[in-house]
């Protein structure tokens, strides 16, 4: 567990996230600020209940593991990095200008805790397996969690490293895909069928859930199988999000993965998130 | 040209004498008939080195045994990980790997590697600087199973990566010795594998490999030879045979493809002129021959003429090795012949 903030509620950390994100998506105009609030629940459920890391020590080599495959994502991780203060919150002012610690894409030499540089789809899986087998050289009981995309399903890398994953029996390898049910070019299944989704990851040996990912209790006691879980096997945890969640007028935008959104349509969204949950 | 699928082969149809060289295993050996050889120097190499270093650690996938990392394997089982044919998951998996502070050494073949895994070399290990060495079997023209097993553009391909130190090795002690040496350099290397009964050539010459070195192997007043791989052997039994022809050839041979070492090699072609020929197991574009024209260019130095003996750029045929070396200009006997046309001109 993080050592940190244990009087906050995980909803306050996920309204926080999301005002991080959407604080971050004011300096640009615009972004993948649709993801970030729909995965801004899974996060904090990652950073404030299920992994183990030191904020003054990202390096750490007890800490887990959290790798972002989506390097698109980044504005959803920086935010729950600033809530987990490994980046400090005036970071967020410098989103994708020049010379920030926080470009657009993630990458690793750039950001504190940032562990891999994604946005090349279809790599984290695999990176994670090699993660997950050094780790098991090294005697860690660390676990390497990767957080990926339903598009990244698209990516037949993703499913040599999940059949890998399966061979090895990877007990220390926990999956996320973030199910958004959106891609570049429209809704996820109609650009490629990924479903049965389930199925799919079982018959690959994996551990597996499915889980509204918006629902923080479903969450918790999801992440907490993951780790529990008793059989050598890599786990998988399927969370079914809403695309912009918590703010309804960005929710109804029929195409969301990259947003435009009006100067004064950020202060509305902030307040509206800020007027939702509280500690 | 190839001819039309539907034309049987002369022989068949005609009085055409029936070939007499057939296409040999995958690996054709480049070993001559009474040449010295060392077994697997790359497994044998890597083995002795994992006794003294534990971050290392040997990745396959599904061609240990042609890439000889079978004997790494045996020597080492508990550090052996076999990834299945999946080259994309083989290149991400080591990422992980030297992320954890192993140091991971992927083989498979060069074709593999180029093609298959590019994305994943650039982004996951290059980008990152990360400590994992791919050494890879089959380069250029090493085998005669046609375009998919011949790496006839993988120098070209990783050129263009940055952070990437690329290696084509000469011979079995070359190959002995660049495993320690590439094992000390922290980042990421490629290295071209020649695999099996690898020849021993270069002791001869009292030649030592230095990452990032060049080194004369023999001087000679007419002309120089700049090669580096098996091109370089071949260009050692060429100046050998000119000698014979009365024809003074050098031979300077350069191991590491990138970084260049262009100060020595502009010094050698600067200290007499001559007709400089690079020769490379590669096609002629993108690879060493075209790495030294643009250094000859951009520095004031200027050969007497500067000629390529490389493969052409086109898919290459299948069949017996020796056939396809003389086809395409790489054997001995054609680069003998074709320095004699050059200094004739």
């Amino acid at each position: 567990m993080a050592r940190i903030g244990h009087n906050v509620s995980l909803p306050e950390r996920a309204r926080r996230i999301r005002r991080h994100a959407l604080r971050m998506g004011e300096v640009q105009g615009q972004g993948y600020i649709a993801q970030a609030l729909g995965i801004a629940d899974v996060l904090a459920v990652a950073y404030f209940h299920a992994t183990t890391y030191r904020p003054d020590d990202p390096e750490w080599e007890g800490r887990d593991r959290f790798l972002l495959s989506i390097g698109h994502y980044a504005i959803a991780l920086y935010a729950a990095l600033i809530e987990a203060k490994i980046i400090p919150e005036d970071d967020l002012e410098t989103y994708g200008a020049d010379d920030s610690r926080l470009p657009m894409s993630g990458m690793a030499a750039h950001t504190p805790g940032m562990e891999i540089t994604g946005g090349s789809l279809g790599h984290g899986l695999g990176i994670a397996v090699g993660m997950s087998l050094a780790l098991k050289r090294k005697g860690s009981r660390s676990f390497v969690y990767n957080l990926f995309s339903d598009g990244e399903l698209d990516e037949g890398s993703t499913w040599e490293a999940a059949m890998s994953a399966g061979s090895y029996k990877l007990d220390n390898l926990i999956g996320i895909v973030d199910v958004n049910q959106m891609q570049a070019d429209g809704p996820s299944l109609g650009v490629l069928n990924f479903e049965p989704l389930g199925p799919k990851f079982e018959a690959f040996g994996w551990f597996v859930q499915r889980v509204d990912g918006n629902d923080i209790d479903a969450l918790v006691d999801a992440f907490d199988k993951a780790r529990q879980h008793p059989h050598a096997q890599p786990r998988i945890i399927l969370c079914d999000t809403k695309m912009a969640k918590g703010v309804p007028f960005l929710e109804a935008r029929e195409r969301n993965h990259f947003l435009r959104v009006e100067p004064q349509e950020w202060a509305e969204a902030i307040r509206i998130i800020d007027a939702g949950v509280t500690a | 040209m190839r001819r039309s699928k539907y034309e049987r082969p002369a022989h068949l149809i005609g009085n055409a004498e029936r070939p007499r060289l057939t296409t040999s295993a995958m690996i054709a050996s480049i070993a001559g008939a009474d040449q010295p050889t060392r077994p697997a120097p790359l497994g044998h190499a890597l083995s002795a080195l994992a006794e003294k270093d534990d971050r290392v650690v040997g990745l396959s996938a599904d061609l240990a045994k042609y890439t000889d990392l079978h004997v790494f394997r045996a020597a080492h089982p508990d550090r052996f990980y076999q990834m299945g044919m999946a080259e994309q998951l083989l290149m991400m998996s080591a990422a992980g790997m030297a992320r954890e502070g192993l140091q991971p050494w992927v083989t498979t073949y060069a074709v593999f590697a180029s093609r298959r895994a590019y994305d994943f070399i650039c982004l996951a290990i290059a980008e990152e600087m990360l400590d994992v060495k791919i050494v890879c079997a089959l380069p250029g023209l090493t085998t005669g199973y046609g375009p998919s097993h011949q790496a006839t553009e993988d120098i070209a391909m990783f050129r263009g990566m940055p952070n990437l130190t690329i290696i084509d090795p000469c011979d079995a002690s070359e190959i002995e010795q660049a495993v320690p040496a590439i094992a000390a350099h922290r980042g990421p290397v490629y290295m071209r594998l020649l695999r099996g009964n690898v020849p021993l050539v270069l002791e001869e010459y009292g030649y030592h490999f230095e990452l990032g070195k060049a080194k004369l192997l023999r001087d000679g007043k007419d002309t120089l030879i700049i090669s580096s791989g098996l091109m370089t052997m071949r260009a050692l039994e060429a100046a050998k045979e000119l000698r014979k022809n009365g024809v003074d050839a050098g031979v300077l041979h350069v191991p590491t493809i990138k970084p260049l070492d262009e100060a020595t090699i502009l010094a050698e072609c600067a200290r007499q002129r001559r007709l400089v020929v690079v020769a490379e197991n590669h096609t002629v574009i993108g690879g060493l021959g075209e790495a030294v024209a643009a250094s000859l260019m951009r520095s004031a130095v200027r050969p007497a003429a500067f000629r390529q003996i490389g493969l052409p750029d086109a898919f290459l045929e299948a069949g017996a090795l020796p056939t396809l070396h003389d086809m395409y200009g790489i054997s001995t006997t054609k680069i003998v012949t074709r320095i004699k046309e050059w200094l004739d001109e």
